[in-house]
Formats: structure tokens, sequence, C-alpha cells
């Protein structure tokens, strides 16, 4: 731990709806301890913004802990500000030097327009999982917890995807603006567990369609997504969607074809 | 101090073990056709109330939800590490419901209802069942069988966890339910919304008044019920383990309504998080209670120790949990670990640049077990603390001080989980009733999920069968008496525009909330913290600098409410630890203590729960006392030695 104080130079993006324009407008924070999160940073330099009676940026942040999914900055040009599986929360200044300049933005993609400065609305998340990211198990209808064995390397696959958070990184990223390693990761966890699997058919074709009416893009393999994604989900999620959509593609067409095929 | 008849706890008779069956036979049912009559509010989307709507909504009823982040998805639930308990028994190790019961109870220090932490137990198994159902990824063993750990507090391995990020995948799999309610139009969201005031029509909880966050706009809302599931209030310290905007306006606001708040002094301070590191510090992340199975918890012997931590020699070490507690060593339970550390620190042997840390140290472990082992139990904990701290915990002794956790305290609810205003339910963190004066590790997800799935939908269809529910609109005078206060409280706080920014404030708040009213309180300094307090809310409302208007995105202004309630609930908090002569769980008090430091317990006269009636701006509260009685488990001392 230091006590030694850094300068800090930031241009941030401020816009005050997503109707008004936007610009960089620059400040300086000569009060930066290394110890601090960027966050922190942020919290000095709003501090210093109300006494002197102006707006201070707009920020998402909640848990401070890499876990909710809130915090969302673009750090000079990467999302969470490119430090391996971290989240700007967890992102710590001693990162950079003193006299450093730093850029940073909101996440910018169609489908999350912007609330504030740096805010972003990411209902867009929600909505491909009210289109079937959940297994159908009303409340009472659960049979024993090991009345389904599931083998070890299974669970862990799951649990592997599941670890995502719903940041938007990904998307952000994405030079396509696509969301297929978010949709891809539910979409893999729920396939490769048998409670997910009877409705992974539906589940894949709903989501995929409702990705696209949402204006996300489509997936060409940049792997920019997996190389700033703060949970490390990983590409063979995309992989296993795109197999599960191919797999629901023809069986969703089954029972047509089970009357007209000679 | 008075008894009252709206503290009647409504206890069903019979055998314990037989309270809920009972109860639920006995309970009026909602036909199905009915339930789409009726509207539900669900203020909280974390796990209990996330399962809560998602539950009545399946059931049928019209339910509303409103969270204040941007997604539902991101309640402070989430940040949950270790694990959730439940008496599955897998591991044929002698645990069952009695058990799970019992050890609550004792781990609560014996200020906990029976009735209901029996039912808590009995439920607890319908909870892993049901959230495996959802596809939640749960530890398993090669086999395909369920893995379990042990916690704190227990001496049977009944923990199931989803490695380090427990939270996360039971808030998910609650949640997933909710979205899928969602898309089948029985539950609309309202996000970024923050409830500011509780509507209350004709004695029955009706509505709330909330602020949409992104355009400042306040909005009436009208229901049948209204469920508070908005958790904690441990940021009244400041700095604490929640999130940033977890806060207590919703139930706050409640209490000012008729709500009773019940045992607000009983408060947790989990021994291992990140020390505070400096003045701009925001929040504090908590390390694992399961570190303490492989570390030694350590200061100098000496003050004012220069050396480093590994240059210092054996001889002039203290492991002092191990010198106190033989028995239960680096593993003595939350509450006595905090307090030791913090005894070290007054006695001015605290290590790292504030000197309030204590060393926990893996060296011995490593050497013991090799790096490799050690690695794959804790290897994500120690890469958090290196992308905090920036010291490697492999080679240098993490520091490592108590914070604020959980608040055991919260709105006093009846069995049926009903508040003192009729159609007010109060679930999860936000309610008192379950973890007396301290709660188990792996027990608030329990807690949280057991309310809202499993005794919510029983409850309030009673209610709704049983009581007479009139028509009302938003237009009626209450929903407008409503508003209007809260848009005078914000045109008041945006008037001011003082010289101190809402999070000096707060964090001055926080100061005095620490210092007398945390780990140690004593009749002076809760005096000084009341009177301080005081001042402290005076200045507030003379000098605090609000920046901007009402009508956009504005979390200063938000901040500034939030704070507003912090402070009359951190007075009614030194209050009631003052009028608590005991020391009991979470709560010590320093006059009743042992010869050797222990905290001793009044049973004759604290055997309650202390639920305070908002009286008025400016007015003394009243102590209303629910008694607590014992018919199953036998009042004993705790001891770790």
């Amino acid at each position: 731990m230091s006590d030694a104080n850094m300068v800090i130079y930031l241009k941030v993006w401020r816009q005050a709806n997503g109707a008004a324009e936007g610009k960089f407008v620059d400040y300086k924070v000569d009060t930066v301890s290394p110890d601090m999160s960027f966050l922190e940073m942020f919290d000095v330099l709003n501090n210093e913004l109300v006494k002197k009676g102006e707006d201070p940026i707009a920020f998402d942040h909640d848990c401070r802990e890499g876990i909710c999914g809130m915090c969302s900055m673009m750090i000079n040009g990467k999302a969470h500000g490119g430090q391996l599986n971290t989240t700007t929360c967890q992102l710590h200044m001693r990162k950079f030097k003193s006299g450093d300049s730093i850029v940073v933005e909101p996440w910018r993609s169609r489908a999350f327009p912007l609330v504030k400065d740096l805010a972003v609305d990411r209902s867009a998340f929600d909505k491909i999982i009210q289109a079937g990211g959940y297994v159908s198990a009303s409340t009472g209808n659960a049979p024993d917890a090991n009345a389904n064995l599931i083998p070890k390397t299974i669970a862990d696959i799951a649990m592997d995807a599941a670890a995502c958070i719903g940041c938007g990184a990904c998307v952000a990223s994405c030079p396509n603006g696509s969301a297929m390693l978010f949709m891809g990761a539910k979409i893999s966890q729920l396939a490769v567990l048998p409670q997910g699997e009877p409705e992974s058919a539906k589940r894949t074709l709903n989501m995929v369609k409702t990705h696209d009416e949402l204006l996300f893009g489509n997936c060409t393999n940049h792997a920019e997504c997996v190389a700033t994604c703060p949970k490390g989900i990983s590409m063979e999620h995309i992989a296993r969607m795109n197999r599960e959509y191919t797999k629901a593609t023809f069986s969703y067409f089954e029972p047509k074809n089970a009357g007209g095929a000679g | 101090m008075s008894s009252s008849n709206k503290l009647d706890p409504k206890i069903p008779d019979g055998p314990l073990a037989q309270k809920w069956d009972k109860h639920r036979f006995d309970s009026k049912l909602v036909n199905p056709a009915n339930k789409r009559k009726y509207s539900v509010i669900v203020v909280g989307t974390g796990l209990a109330g996330a399962s809560a709507a998602a539950t009545l909504a399946e059931l049928g009823y019209n339910v509303s939800s409103f969270c204040i982040q941007d997604s539902s998805r991101r309640a402070h639930s989430i940040a949950a590490q270790g694990g959730i308990n439940a008496a599955k028994n897998y591991q044929n190790d002698g645990d069952s419901i009695q058990r799970l019961f019992y050890d609550t109870v004792k781990g609560g220090d014996y200020r906990a209802r029976e009735a209901n932490v029996y039912r808590l137990a009995q439920v607890s198994n319908n909870i892993i069942d049901q959230m495996v159902a959802q596809g939640v990824p749960f530890a398993r063993e090669y086999g395909g069988y369920l893995d379990n750990r042990s916690f704190g507090g227990a001496q049977v391995s009944r923990t199931f966890y989803a490695r380090g990020q427990t939270g996360q995948q039971l808030l998910l799999g609650a949640y997933s339910g909710m979205m899928k309610m969602v898309a089948k139009g029985k539950i609309k969201e309202y996000n970024r919304r923050e409830m500011l005031d509780l509507v209350v029509v004709n004695g029955q909880a009706r509505g709330i008044i909330t602020r949409n966050l992104v355009n400042g706009e306040l909005e009436r809302h009208v229901a049948d019920a209204v469920l508070l599931c908005t958790g904690g209030y441990g940021n009244v310290f400041f700095l604490s383990t929640n999130a940033m905007a977890s806060n207590v306006t919703a139930a706050w606001r409640a209490h000012k309504r008729g709500a009773y708040m019940a045992n607000p002094c009983f408060t947790q301070i989990h021994p291992t998080c990140i020390p505070v590191h400096g003045d701009y510090q925001s929040k504090l992340t908590l390390m694992s209670e399961s570190l303490r199975n492989d570390g030694r918890v350590w200061v100098p012997k000496k003050k004012d120790e220069t050396r480093k931590p590994n240059d210092i020699p054996e001889e002039d070490r203290d492991y002092y949990l191990e010198r106190v507690y033989p028995s239960f060593g680096n593993l003595a339970p939350r509450d006595v670990s905090s307090r030791q550390a913090k005894y070290r620190t007054d006695e001015g042997l605290g290590v790292g640049p504030t000197k309030l840390a204590v060393y926990l140290d893996f060296r011995d472990a490593i050497k013991r077990d090799g790096l490799s082992t050690i690695a794959g139990k804790y290897g994500n904990l120690f890469e958090m603390y290196e992308r905090i701290v920036g010291e490697d915990p492999y080679k240098t002794p993490m520091m490592i001080y108590p914070a604020v956790h959980y608040t055991m305290g919260g709105l006093w609810v009846d069995y049926n989980l009903q508040s003192t205003i009729p159609g007010l339910h109060v679930l999860g963190e936000a309610n008192f009733s379950d973890h007396g004066a301290n709660r188990l590790g792996a027990s608030a997800l329990m807690q949280g999920l057991a309310d809202g799935y499993f005794v919510i939908p029983y409850t309030l269809g009673h209610y709704f069968a049983s009581n007479k529910i009139e028509k009302v609109s938003t237009d009626h005078e209450a929903f407008a008496e409503a508003e209007t206060k809260v848009k005078q409280q914000s045109d008041k706080l945006l008037s001011l525009k003082g010289s101190r920014t809402v999070d000096e404030f707060h964090r001055d708040l926080g100061h005095i909330m620490w210092e007398e009213v945390g780990m140690a309180r004593s009749e002076q300094g809760l005096k000084k913290a009341i009177s301080d307090i005081r001042k402290l809310k005076d200045q507030f409302w003379k000098d605090v600098n609000v920046p901007g208007n009402s009508g956009n995105y504005n979390f200063e202004l938000h901040k500034a409410q939030r704070v507003a309630d912090f402070l009359e609930l951190g007075e009614l908090m030194a209050l009631d630890a003052l009028e608590r002569n005991e020391s009991c769980g979470g709560h010590f008090r320093t006059e009743y203590q042992s010869q050797d430091g222990e905290a001793v317990r009044d049973d004759e006269k604290f055997c309650h729960v202390a639920a305070w009636e908002w009286t008025g701006e400016g007015k003394s509260p009243i102590r209303h006392v629910e008694e607590l009685k014992y018919e199953n488990v036998k009042l004993a001392t705790r001891s770790y030695k």
C-alpha cells in the first residue's frame, strides 16, 4: 500500500440523456491513491464537482465486488479497462501511472440506449432471458434434489456458463454489437443440464429470434467479447448455442415434415 | 416498556413439528379464478422478492415488481459467497430438521422465535429441490450427487454451494423464474425505481409512492397488498459489505406509517474483511469465512512493531484466537472473533498503515499442505485479495479486519410475515424474525427463499381470503398526501445548497455508529452517539449540498433521501442498544461481560423482542415487547473455550 498521490487526467463522456448531444469533458484528479478502485476515483471527482456546484457524473455501480454486473465503463477503448477477468469496480489505480490520460465512455450499442453520461439501459438483456432463459419449474413441482444425477464434469460446464454477470461488456466490445456470448452462456448452461434439456429447442429458437429483434448483431468470431469478459466466459458456449440452434431448426420442422414427406 | 396486542405473533397451537402443517390447513384459500382479481406489490428483487414475485404470479396473482437497479438480476443477494443450509442429511452425518432448528436458535443466542425457526428448517429441503429444478449448478461429486461443505456454528455438513458464487446462482435461478412470469404478463417490472413511501388506506397497506430514478418523476402504485423485500440496513455504518444502493428507506418509511421496527441494534460484524485503507473508500469486501479453516490469525506482541510480518519470529507473535479459545481456535464464531480483533487493535497491536488490521497467515498451511493445495481451495479469494490490496497472500500474510455485514433486526412480523400494518408483509433480511441476535453462515439465503417460495404464498392467500379489501384508486387522498410529503422532502433537500456533500454526512454518521454502536457498546458511548447523531442530523438539514433538481437522473438527491433516513434509524439503533441491558450475539455491552470478556445474557429481563413504534418527528418512540417462549430448546450459555 502506498500513500503517494497520483495525478490522473480524465476525458469523460457527458450526455444529459439519450436525446441530448454528448461530448467529452476533461477533468484533472490530483488526489488519486494507487489503492483506490477506478470507481472510487469517480467518487472523489464527483464530490469535488458537487462542491463546485456542478453536475456529478452518472455511472452505474452497486456491489463493487465484481458480481452484480452493474458497473460498465469503456476505459481507453477497452470494456472494464482490459485487466484480465476484472470488472471496472475491481480495477485499481495502481494499474495506472501518475500523469496518465484516461478516456472513459459508456457502453455503445444500438440495443443499449444511453440513460445519462456513462449509464446505459441494458433491459434488452432481461428481454432475452424472458424469451426462454429459464426452466419452467413452477414452485412446488420439484422432485428430490438428488433424483437426477448430474456428473461433476457437466455441472462444472454449466457453472462456467452460469458465471456470467450480465454486464454487457461482450456487446460493447463486439464490432457487430452482438450479445451472443451472453445469450450463448445461458443457452449452454441450460442445454447441458438434464433439467433444461426438454425445453432447449424452443428456448434456443426464441432467444435467438428475440436477440435479433432487439438489434443485436450477429457473431462473426472476432472473440473480442471473450477477451474482455470479466468472468472469462468461453467461446465454446457460442459454439454450443449454434449447435443447439441447428438441432432446434431440424426438430422444429420435424412435426410438419412428418405428414408431408414421402 | 409496554405490551401491545398488536404484537400477537399468531403462533399456531400444537406441537412444534406440526405447527406449520396445521397452520397451512387452517389457512383460508383463494380459488384460482379469484386469484386473478388480486394484485400484489413486491418491492425488491433479491432472493425473497424474486422468489415471492415468481411464485405469486404462478399462482395467478397480478404482481408489480420494483427494483432500484437497472435489472432485477442485480439485487445484492447476488454477492453472497459461501452457501445455503438445508437439513437434507445427504451426508448421513446426523443432520435433521430438529438439528438445523436447534443450531439456528443457539447460534442466534436465544433471541429468535422458535416456531419461525422450526418452519425455516422444515422448508429448507424444498428450497434445494426447487433451485436444482431451475437449473442452479450446485457443486457435485463425481458420482453426480450434490456436494456439501461445513460452515461455522454447525457440526454437520449441510451447506450446498456453487463455487464461491452461491448467492449469484440462487438469485439468477429465482430471477429466471420471475422472467418467465414477466413474459407471461403476470409480473409487471418497474426497474430503476425507489420506494419513498407506503400508502395506508383504512388501516391497510394499499400502495407505494416511488421515484423513477431516471426522470425523477414520482409515481403512485396501488395494490391489494404490499410485500417489502428490501434487505438490510448495514449501510447506516457507511462502510459495510453491502452494495452501494442498499438502504433502509423503504422499511423506514413503512415504520413511520405504523410498522414496528424490531431489535434494530442486532447487527452482524463479520471478522474477515479487507481493512479500510483510506478516506475515499466506498465499501468493504468480505473474505469468506472458510479461510479461517487454514489461516492463522495473529498480531505482533510488541506495540509499534516495525518489522515486516515474515521477519517477525514465532516468539514475537500472538496467535490470540488460539490462545484465548484453545478448543475452537481460529474457527471461533463470527461475533467472538470480531470482538477479539477489536481488543487487539484497541491495545495498539494492530498492523498495516492504519493500525486497524490483524494478520491472517497461510504460511504454516502452505508449508504443511503445499502451495497447490491451498491454491486449489482458496485461489479465487487470494486473487481477489491481490487485486484489491496489491499484495500476494501466498507470500505475505493477508491483513483483515471486521466489517458490518448483515442486520438481524428489521421490521417486526408475525408468523404470517405480516407487519403491524395489515396487508404489509416483510420478507428476507428486511424482517427480524429468524436469526435472533446473531445469524449463522449460509442461513441468509435459506431464509430469503423460504419466505418467498414457501411461506408467503400461503399466508398472503389467507390474508386476502379473510379480510375485506375495498376498491381503491391512486386518486385516493392517501396517495396524494404521501406523494406531497415525498415531494416536500426532496424540495427541501434541493433548496439547502449547503457546504457539505451527502457522502460527507454519511461518512460522519458511519463513524459515530462504528465507534459507539459497533462491536462494543456502553451506556456512556450510546448516550454520546444519540446526542452526536442528533447534532449531525440538525447540520444535515441545514448544510447538505444536493445539486441540480428533481426532474432528472439526480443520484445525489437519491442518496440524500436515504441518508436522511439512516440518520433517524441510527438514533433508534443506539436507543435500542441502550435499553437492552445485556450482551447477546452481535449486541455486546461492555457492562455485561464475564471476567474474560465474554457476553453475558440476561434471560430474566431480556428474553424478548423489542419492537419500536414511531410516534412522530422529534417524539420519543415507544418500546413494545414480544416475550419469547422457549418450549423446545433449553436456554444455555454459549462457550467456545
